[in-house]
């Protein structure tokens, strides 16, 4: 069974029995409206997990994109608001600039100055949320303040049902969006020499220096398109609720990693996919999902994600020690 | 006469102050297998890194087909056809065999895709090159350490090597896969490659290499044809000393025979060993040889506690014992020294204070706190007396040699006061010297002290030289008993092929 030596074959294969298993019990879950629900909830993690899964993959780790998500995204509507900017792709460039900006900061705090990629991005977290709470401000902008091009926008949807009540329901265009930017990456990854060198320098980094691969320039691709993503998903997670937040996403780092190791991506760096990790986002937000419906205590949740980063860590582990041996 | 491919001509390297290297000359032929000797810390990597272009030299010069290259880079060394093969080969260890060959073609054209239909066909035919076999999809992780090694040497090929720099190749290879590296090692060098092979594995080095140099402390010893030299002429080389073949031979004291020490009847363990009977005397070395899967570490195991659930009889001193522990073992007086000292018996980025004294703690400890001044006495007039080459005993292990890293492990087991002294491959991975020295340390502690030692090894010169009796062990069973005053190497070589 070579299909099953791919990691991506066995997570899809635990995605679809948890799905039937969560089914059975409510079978709401089939619900059109449900499933399009779910899927618009992978969006925003989604992006962000790419990014995340950039940073595994190259051997580090990121804690600090939440606070990067939520600096660019008040930053940005902050910046419309002053200038009474009304476009759609101004905006989201601004925002995915802002993450790069700070994304380059944790690439040279790991490359030039070696230091640990968990220490780093604790620090860079921690000081743009502190400096974006004390200098630029702590209130809320909400839906009669927020840009009405980024509402509209955010609210395309692909395919609109009617409830036999009359309520419509749709699938949002951002899954597009998380599409195209899921796609980007994969090619990245896979076609080009810089994103071989993510893989090489996460498998072994004084051997992908010998080699002659340019680490510098890994790095600064790594964290700063980690960077991007969180900006850009921040705005777009902000367009979509329609709530400018300066303390929001806070405490997602671990749903977010702990998605990227459930798609299979190995903590110790070097292994990990695109596909792997979208499985991985879909999964961790279906169960968490799921316990809402079946009114689990939010309390409840973070003890189920815990599980699930321990579980998936060690699954991998195993997995990478079984390859080894 | 033809031009050497590669010259070193008086080269001088200091480090901080010390010398590394002095006025050393070293010249290579093309399409010559050439061999570099020396122990560890003699200078061999040194020279390695000065041929590729990683250090530079402080004094003499490099030449290259005649031409001097003054400031040689790694890339000038690797353009004029270089290639080194680290011992840890510097492979990715997470990507696909096919990847690892080709990824240093891709970026020598400086491409910014990966084309991976090229990248397996790349592969392919550098694997034809080598006439060997491997998956190309395999994850190199996966591979045993010889398939590495293959990988490593085709991808060094792929880069129009005319010079082949091996650092210590055969260290993690079995027997038979030495004999298919030297098979590769041969057809490179019908494809004209010269071949460097850095070593201290005597017997290796006589069988591959056409020319040897001998180096020690930084400076060449000696240079020439290796049909001049034979194992002792390079050990003097290497060592700078005769090391005597010595025997040990064990005297029982006059008058009544001493009370046996350990005394082993008709232990089984189902699967491992069957109906063990032995019995050593204080200050007898017994040696034990067998082939892989003998069951000998599985005995060693039991007497340490390691493996329960045997039956028979196990004494010590004439108490007789059920070791279901090591704690057990220890307080009994029994002393392991495994054969994978790195992950079984050291604590690598420990101190060598730490690791000498981490299994006699409890002695020194009054009311669980240790006696910091004693320990520290014990532990430095231990690193006099066992001549562990260490400024002080907070050096890490793990930064020690080999030689000096099996000193610490039987260091802590004397510390225990062990009665009973169980050395599973003393000396593996131990350059010549150091081994010397370490085989003077176990003869005078069975002498002196009067220790039972249990000595499990391959190296048949070794046991010959060190015991007084040795046992041979096949599928299970001892199956022969020799008197070691009047067996050669020889006969101990030919009845352990017997085995088979």
């Amino acid at each position: 069974m070579a299909i099953l030596q791919r990691s991506e074959a066995v997570i899809a294969l635990i995605l679809l029995t948890a799905m039937v298993v969560i089914g059975l019990i409510n079978p709401a879950f089939w619900n059109l409206d449900n499933l399009f629900g779910l899927v618009k909830s992978n969006v925003v993690i989604g992006i962000m997990a790419l990014g995340v899964l950039l940073v595994l993959l190259s051997g580090g780790i990121d804690v600090s994109f939440p606070a990067f998500a939520a600096a660019a995204l008040y930053l940005t509507i902050k910046a419309m608001l002053a200038t009474g900017y009304q476009g759609v792709v101004g905006p989201f460039v601004l925002a995915t600039l802002i993450g790069l900006a700070f994304g380059a900061i944790n690439a040279l705090f790991v490359h030039r100055f070696k230091m640990i990629p968990l220490i780093v991005t604790l620090g860079t977290g921690s000081m743009v949320r502190g400096f974006l709470l004390g200098v630029v401000g702590t209130s809320m902008i909400n839906i009669n303040m927020m840009p009405p091009a980024l509402i509209d926008f955010a609210k395309t949807d692909l395919v609109t049902m009617t409830q036999p009540d009359g309520s419509q329901y749709g699938l949002t265009a951002m899954v597009l969006v998380y599409g195209a930017v899921a796609l980007l990456i994969h090619l990245l990854l896979r076609y080009t020499i810089i994103g071989r060198s993510i893989y090489a320098v996460g498998g072994d980094a004084e051997a992908a220096r010998r080699v002659g691969f340019n680490l510098r320039t890994t790095m600064l691709v790594v964290y700063c398109t980690a960077g991007a993503l969180a900006g850009f998903a921040g705005l777009l997670h902000s367009s979509m609720i329609w709530l400018a937040n300066p303390r929001d996403f806070v405490g997602l780092e671990l749903d977010v990693i702990a998605a990227v190791v459930l798609g299979g991506a190995s903590i110790f760096g070097g292994r990990g996919s695109v596909l792997g990790t979208i499985l991985g986002v879909f999964m961790l937000v279906m169960v968490k999902n799921s316990l809402i419906i079946m009114k689990v205590d939010t309390t409840w949740q973070r003890v189920v994600v815990g599980v699930i980063v321990i579980v998936a860590t060690a699954a991998t582990v195993w997995r990478d020690r079984k390859r080894r041996a | 006469m033809t031009e050497p491919l590669i010259e070193l001509r008086s080269i001088g390297k200091r480090f901080a102050g010390v010398r590394a290297l002095e006025g050393v000359s070293l010249a290579i032929m093309p399409g010559e297998i050439h061999c570099l000797a020396g122990e560890n810390g003699s200078g061999k990597s040194t020279i390695i890194k000065i041929m590729s272009g990683v250090y530079k030299p402080d004094e003499g010069e490099i030449r290259i087909d005649g031409k001097t290259v003054p400031g040689l880079t790694t890339r000038e060394s690797i353009r004029h056809g270089v290639q080194v093969i680290y011992q840890d080969f510097s492979l990715f260890g997470n990507l696909t065999v096919a990847e690892n060959l080709a990824l240093n073609t891709a970026l020598r054209e400086r491409r910014k895709f990966v084309n991976w239909r090229g990248v397996r066909a790349l592969a392919r035919r550098a694997l034809e090159r080598l006439d060997v076999d491997l998956d190309l999809d395999a994850e190199v992780g996966s591979l045993p350490t010889a398939g590495k090694q293959i990988v490593a040497i085709a991808r060094a090929l792929m880069s129009d090597a005319r010079l082949l720099i091996m650092d210590e190749p055969t260290t993690a290879l079995t027997r038979h896969e030495v004999d298919a590296l030297f098979r590769i090692v041969h057809d490179i060098q019908r494809q004209g490659i010269a071949v460097l092979f850095v070593s201290h594995k005597m017997r290796e080095m006589l069988e591959i290499s056409e020319r040897l140099t001998v180096i020690r402390n930084g400076r060449k010893v000696v240079e020439g044809p290796t049909g001049d030299f034979d194992e002792a002429s390079i050990t003097r080389a290497m060592t700078g000393q005769d090391i005597r073949d010595e025997h040990y031979v064990w005297i029982p004291p006059a008058g009544a025979a001493p009370a046996p020490r350990l005394e082993m009847r008709g232990l089984t363990l189902p699967g491992a060993f069957e109906d063990l009977t032995l019995t050593l005397r204080p200050g007898e070395i017994v040696g034990l040889s067998g082939l892989l899967g003998s069951g000998r570490t599985d005995m060693a195991l039991a007497l340490f506690g390691l493996e329960t659930g045997w039956t028979g009889e196990l004494r010590i001193d004439g108490e007789p014992l059920r070791l279901r522990s090591v704690q057990e073992a220890i307080r009994h007086g029994v002393a392991y020294v495994p054969e994978d000292r790195l992950t079984e018996g050291l604590f690598l980025n420990q101190s060598i204070n730490r690791n000498m004294l981490a299994s006699s703690y409890e002695e020194h400890a009054r009311l669980s706190v240790i006696d910091r001044p004693v320990v520290n006495d014990l532990a430095q007039r231990m690193i006099a007396a066992m001549h562990i080459a260490t400024p002080t005993g907070e050096k890490p292990v793990g930064q020690l040699s080999g030689g000096n890293q099996q000193r610490v492990v039987i260091a802590r087991w004397l510390l225990t006061d062990a009665r009973v002294l169980i050395l599973n491959g003393p000396t593996v991975g131990v350059d010549v010297g150091s081994k010397a020295e370490i085989h003077r340390i176990i003869r005078g502690l069975a002498r002196d002290k009067g220790l039972s030692v249990l000595m499990i090894s391959d190296d048949v010169p070794e046991l010959v030289q060190n015991c007084n009796r040795i046992v041979l062990m096949h599928r299970g069973r001892f199956v022969q008993e020799l008197d070691a005053a009047t067996t050669t190497e020889e006969q101990v070589g030919d009845l352990l092929k017997g085995l088979r």
